[in-house]
């Protein structure tokens, strides 16, 4: 493979990987705080997709307001599952949780399908996506850009917010404890919902970039998604966001990898995060950012 | 203990009797319904023994079943019907020498399956059983890509089909009640109480003697065998599989099942099983176009499964215990001292 | 002597919860392991069990060296253990409870079980005699079909005593079995605690903060103060030691 097309493909691995990286942070965080694998994330962010799409489509208005819509659509869901789901749970054992949460995954693609019918549907990004951009020998578009520009960028946002703020410490320290916590007097429920805003909001962000990258919608398309996105929040290390987005990064470039010096391996990209997991809980289980939750239960 | 005492044997006559009668008294519809549920019966009594009893929430039936349906459906089609149906490529020498009876064929289904399932056990168990939903929803995936893309095996995304019809509901009937039987011997023995126990309290199951690994692996294990014939019997009924077939759906039903009847009880997974499936095929009416009080709505495929997802949703909000909780049949007939 | 601790250390990252600790208990002893809140004593427990493996040490018991095996191996060597906050399996009877202590005597295997071969009836018609003796022993007769969680708290204690007891231990490791009872109860626990000492040829290690409790009880004990022994003896001459007093009251001469 030569130098140009490394570099072509180096910048798509880098643009697949912030979408994993965007939506794994949700699952992490959620993971963090409850110890919930939140089934229902992926479909939040093909909810935002979908809205993005309807607002498209058929309200017609501009990217920037579908955008915008999105966001606060997959906010809405998110706040909304937690509370009406979830937040019922919070002293039950978790296996009610983790069906629960099966149960409204199961419930968002399907009143979506219901919604909006089976057939795909073909997402109309503005076209200024699509302009090529020759540089150097290599084709790309702004969207390979612009996908880990923004990513980056929020992610940073995301940082501060985490480390320099009281709200982000607040998050932090449930992670760690949740009953001495809410014995500290912090409302636990709103910060568990502020983490859920967070990581809806980046899921939508994520779904509107892989909307504009890969333009078909399904209703069932977050549950590939987000099994790769959950399996590189573990590869990274579950309940870490910079492990999160260090999976993404690292899924997204190996599956691009694969695909481009093995094409005959192509239909088994899929299976990659797949192998990821099973080699991360064999050999390090808390992932490459190692925290390990567990305090001692005896 | 040893559950041969009065009740049993007559739940065990009375399910006899039915399954005999069952011809005369149902036609084609009702007879595809009972084969139906009661493979479903098998596929959730097993599926139950994971999660219900060892508490460990797991979403492998479909991987499972798949494993078991193929596995089934090339041993018991002849050389010459694989040469005909095999259109993709031509299929591997061992595919073609691969014939069995029946019972070998179902029993061969079990045995891949809780092979599979023994590998996959060793890296999920031993770490806390958290990642076992995630790696088995991966697993189902796994499983409908090879099908996929083993063209030689499986003959792709056309899948198999004029599978010899070689059952009916005394088979389906009859091995419901072996797997239902055998699976109560499970629960009722050291080895139930056991997983019952890594369930309540892992912590204090460790520390009274239990290895906990062991015990999660060998409730998997069982489950795979089983849902693994559950599939070969799945195979001959439908005479035709694709991987299509076997989506996370199958999975989500199977868990509506264990869940409204009870995580834990049998009984309840039985009753689960006619529930879902007899309430599956009455609510067919709703993806198709409606006529209320003269207000003709549009069909909307698709309603029926909204209308699961929410059964679910309120099942684990309201009633999380489910029909039975965790008692069996025989926990209510109990006379009181 | 059935229990040798030696030497053992225990830190978890910056902390040192043990501190290079000595100490061991004679057969058939009723030994304290007292010390103020946060000493380690229940890191100690852990670390006996095979919870924790301790950065230093060994754990000898009856002569064999258990330091590193694994916790739930640690019942086949003849140790089993009670829990500060009772944890009794919750969907289970009294009787069902017992049973589970009873595993590693029912041998039958999972292929036997399911198929119900003769010895999957001689076994489980064995451990269900052994059971009710012990049920029978402890008074929870009454109890033994109902559901565990369900009965008052005494009872739970018991309970969990039972079960321990069924794995037919050489020593009996008790995390404060006095917790939460008023003085008639815990005479009644030493009462019981002395007879199950003799009746099962038992040695008895329990955690304690009831001091009438442990004196009645202990022949000796074992004081801990931030993971360090400061002693190990009698309970009498232990009141009386002037680094015990510091330790549960502080040091007045630099108050």
């Amino acid at each position: 493979m030569d130098f140009i097309t490394f570099i072509q493909q180096l910048i798509n691995g880098i643009s697949l990987g912030s979408m994993y990286a965007l939506i794994a942070i949700g699952y992490t965080m959620v993971y963090g705080v409850l110890r919930l694998i939140n089934f229902a994330h992926a479909d939040i962010m093909m909810v935002a997709a979908f809205a993005a799409f309807f607002a498209i489509d058929s309200l017609e208005v501009s990217f920037v307001l579908a955008t915008i819509i999105a966001i606060l659509v997959s906010v809405v869901t998110g706040i909304l599952t937690d509370r009406v789901a979830y937040k019922p749970l919070r002293h039950s054992p978790r296996i009610s949780l983790l069906i629960t949460a099966i149960g409204v995954s199961f419930f968002l693609e399907n009143i979506v399908n219901v919604t909006f019918g089976g057939t795909p549907k073909s997402f109309n990004a503005p076209e200024f996506f699509d302009t090529i951009i020759e540089l150097s020998g290599a084709t790309l578009t702004p969207t390979v850009i612009i996908v880990p520009v923004v990513t980056v960028l929020l992610l940073s946002i995301l940082l501060f917010i985490l480390y320099r703020t009281k709200y982000g410490m607040a998050i932090r320290a449930l992670a760690f404890d949740i009953k001495t916590v809410s014995l500290m007097g912090i409302d636990s429920n709103r910060i568990i919902m502020i983490v859920f805003i967070i990581g809806s909001a980046l899921a939508a962000v994520g779904g509107i970039f892989w909307a504009i990258s890969y333009p078909i919608l399904t209703p069932y398309m977050g549950v590939m998604i987000g099994l790769k996105a959950f399996a590189a929040a573990v590869l990274g290390g579950i309940g870490s966001v910079s492990g999160a987005v260090l999976g993404g990064f690292i899924l997204g470039f190996t599956e691009v990898a694969v695909v481009a010096l093995y094409p005959e391996l192509g239909a088994y990209k899929d299976a990659i995060a797949f192998v990821f997991l099973i080699i991360v809980l064999v050999l390090k289980p808390t992932g490459i950012m190692g925290i390990n939750f567990e305090k001692s239960r005896f | 203990m040893a559950k041969l005492n009065k009740n049993f044997i007559i739940y065990l006559l009375i399910s006899i009797a039915f399954i005999c009668i069952s011809p005369y008294v149902f036609e084609d519809y009702g007879m595809r319904i009972l084969n139906n549920i009661f493979i479903f019966i098998i596929l959730a009594v097993s599926y139950n023994l994971i999660n219900g009893i060892t508490g460990q929430l797991s979403l492998e039936p479909n991987g499972f079943v798949a494993i078991g349906a193929y596995v089934t459906a090339l041993a018991l089609l002849s050389e010459d019907m694989k040469w005909e149906l095999f259109q993709l490529e031509d299929p591997s020498p061992w595919v073609l020498g691969l014939n069995l009876d029946l019972i070998p064929a179902l029993l061969l289904s079990g045995v891949v399956a809780s092979a599979v399932a023994f590998v996959l056990a060793v890296p999920v168990f031993r770490v806390r059983g958290d990642y076992l939903a995630i790696v088995t929803l991966g697993f189902g995936f796994i499983i409908k890509v090879l099908a996929i893309n083993s063209p030689e095996v499986t003959n792709g995304s056309i899948g198999l089909n004029e599978i010899p019809s070689v059952i009916n509901v005394y088979w389906t009937g009859g091995i419901a009640i072996v797997t239902v039987i055998l699976i109560l011997n499970v629960v009722y023995s050291k080895y139930g109480r056991a997983m019952k126990a890594v369930r309540d309290d892992e912590d204090a199951a460790s520390a009274i003697g239990i290895d906990t690994f062991k015990i999660k692996t060998l409730a998997f294990i069982t489950s795979a065998f089983f849902e693994g014939i559950g599939g070969g019997l799945l195979a001959v009924l439908l005479t035709t599989i694709s991987p299509d077939l076997f989506t996370f759906f199958l999975t989500f039903q199977l868990l509506i099942i264990i869940v409204l009847g009870g995580l834990g009880s049998m009984s309840g997974a039985i009753i689960g099983t006619v529930l879902v499936i007899g309430g599956s095929e009455w609510l067919r009416f709703l993806d198709s176009s409606m006529n209320i009080f003269g207000y003709v709505t549009d069909a909307h495929p698709g309603l029926r499964m909204v209308v699961f997802s929410l059964v679910l949703i309120i099942v684990m909000l309201f009633a999380r215990e489910g029909i039975m909780g965790k008692k069996e049949f025989s926990d209510i007939f109990r006379k009181k001292k | 002597m059935i229990l040798e601790i030696k030497d053992i250390t225990k830190s978890f990252g910056g902390v040192v919860a043990i501190n290079d600790t000595t100490f061991h208990i004679n057969k058939n002893e009723i030994y304290g392991l007292i010390g103020p809140n946060g000493a380690g004593k229940t890191t100690m427990f852990n670390i006996i069990t095979g919870n924790y493996k301790p950065n230093s040490g060994k754990v000898i018991l009856d002569g064999k060296d258990i330091t590193n095996k694994k916790n739930y191996n640690i019942v086949k060597y003849g140790i089993a253990r009670t829990f500060q906050n009772i944890r009794l399996f919750s969907s289970m009877s009294v009787k069902e409870n017992i049973l589970i202590g009873l595993q590693n005597a029912a041998n039958y295997t999972y292929i036997e079980s399911i198929f119900r071969l003769p010895r999957f009836f001689s076994q489980e018609k064995k451990i269900a005699k052994r059971a009710d003796e012990i049920i029978e022993f402890l008074n929870l007769t009454e109890y033994k079909d109902e559901l565990a969680t369900s009965l008052s708290y005494g009872i739970q204690r018991k309970v969990e005593i039972a079960r321990a007891i069924a794995t037919n231990p050489k020593l009996l490791l008790l995390d404060e079995p006095a917790a939460g009872m008023n003085p008639n109860e815990t005479h009644d626990l030493a009462q019981l605690l002395f007879q199950i000492r003799d009746k099962f040829d038992i040695t008895i290690l329990l955690i304690e903060h009831d001091m009438k409790f442990v004196n009645h009880l202990c022949d000796r004990v074992m004081v801990l103060d931030y993971g360090k022994t400061i002693f190990e003896g009698h309970i009498e001459d232990a009141i009386k030691d002037e680094e015990v007093i510091k330790a549960y009251l502080g040091d007045f001469k630099h108050a």
